[in-house]
């Protein structure tokens, strides 16, 4: 799968089919720290993430 | 993982509140809860104007998405702080935003109005520049919602930069700014607007995901000039405890308030205000903070700088 990550902008990949949570540890990324969106739509952290998709993983944390 | 309220599929789950939601039960819970601070912390009523500080980021918009649903008159504020591409697309974001809704906005543009971006000043007076930058947005924003007759000012301030801002008060144990971190600031001053944040029952997470169900285009990427702030520590480490125990940071957060409102019904907090000698506007000094900061750039970087008013 192809990974969409911000600050800075970059690209990442990781075999797939994986849960989105187990995509976001094996990044390290918290999950309560991003969104986690596939073409235009949120998903969800149990949902399947397959080989062939791309997902933008975009940060939440601003500096207020 | 399925909707806690009516068992659709679920597209974001809430540790904190031990549940999840389907797209319009999340959407109904995002409402209820600025619904909830509004009319719980007595914020704003129908009859009165409100100044939203809209910067083009997530919070901004969907606080001023809510409150134009929710029937409010709203009027965007946004500063246009001259930091080159990033500022020329949150001024974008903010318009297409509001072109796209007729809701009505005004800019300030701090190198049309003063000369110099926030960059040059915050280096002309040796400042951090998140810090010269809340001086100048506070000052500005109370006097541009006032010139246009709105008499509150709604900021999208959420739970994670609340409980943040608490963490760094509570660590350097900072009274005064405690004293003063609260989700309503009344309008101690006849030239001063109340202040409100209706997000501030919502985490940082769950605007972003509204965001986005809505289709609402935001600027995700962060002020070149926050790289390193203090307040990205602040939260980091609070998402690391947040993770650990779901609930840290609205417990710190609300039983901080708790504790508040107690001590506010002993001993109520009158600011001690004054007009400040060289602007009129109120201060708790003689000279207020923003003056303070011109006179600084008048001496040590004209004539490299314009001056600021």
């Amino acid at each position: 799968m192809k990974i969409l990550l911000h600050h800075p902008p970059r690209e990442a990949a990781l075999k797939g089919p994986k849960k989105v949570l187990q995509v976001l540890r094996e990044l390290e990324i918290l999950p309560d720290t991003v969104l986690v969106i596939r073409g235009e739509e949120l998903i969800a952290e149990d949902e399947i993430v397959n080989d062939s998709d791309t997902i933008e993983v975009r940060p939440v944390i601003s500096g207020g | 993982m399925r909707c806690r309220k009516c068992s659709a599929k679920a597209i974001i789950r809430l540790p904190r509140h031990n549940t999840a939601f389907c797209p319009p039960c999340f959407s109904e819970y995002v409402t209820d809860q600025v619904q909830r601070a509004i009319k719980g912390d007595r914020m704003f009523g129908h009859a009165e104007g409100v100044a939203v500080a809209v910067s083009g980021g997530k919070d901004s918009l969907v606080l001023w998405e809510i409150l134009s649903r929710l029937g409010y008159r709203t009027l965007g504020l946004h500063i246009d702080l001259g930091i080159g591409e990033y500022s020329r697309i949150s001024q974008r974001k903010v318009e297409v935003f509001a072109s796209a809704r007729n809701l009505p906005f005004v800019v300030h543009s701090l190198r049309e109005n003063h000369g110099a971006g926030i960059t040059e000043i915050a280096e002309g007076v040796h400042r951090p520049p998140c810090s010269a930058c809340g001086v100048i947005k506070r000052y500005n924003m109370n006097v541009i919602a006032l010139q246009h007759g709105m008499p509150v000012l709604a900021t999208g301030h959420n739970l994670d930069d609340e409980a943040s801002r608490l963490l760094g008060n509570v660590l350097h144990w900072q009274d005064d700014y405690l004293d003063k971190q609260s989700p309503v600031l009344p309008n101690s001053h006849p030239k001063l607007v109340r202040k409100v944040k209706p997000l501030y029952r919502l985490a940082e997470r769950e605007i972003a995901a509204w965001a986005v169900l809505q289709k609402i285009d935001y600027i995700v990427d962060e002020c070149p000039n926050s790289v390193g702030s203090k307040m990205f520590v602040y939260k980091d480490a609070l998402n690391r405890l947040e993770d650990a125990a779901p609930g840290t940071k609205h417990q710190f957060y609300f039983q901080f308030l708790d504790r508040q409102k107690a001590r506010a019904q002993v001993s109520p907090i009158e600011p001690d205000l004054r007009e400040c000698v060289s602007c009129g506007q109120p201060s708790t000094a003689e000279i207020c903070s923003y003056c303070k900061l011109v006179g600084t750039l008048q001496r040590e970087a004209e004539p490299a700088l314009k001056v600021l008013k």
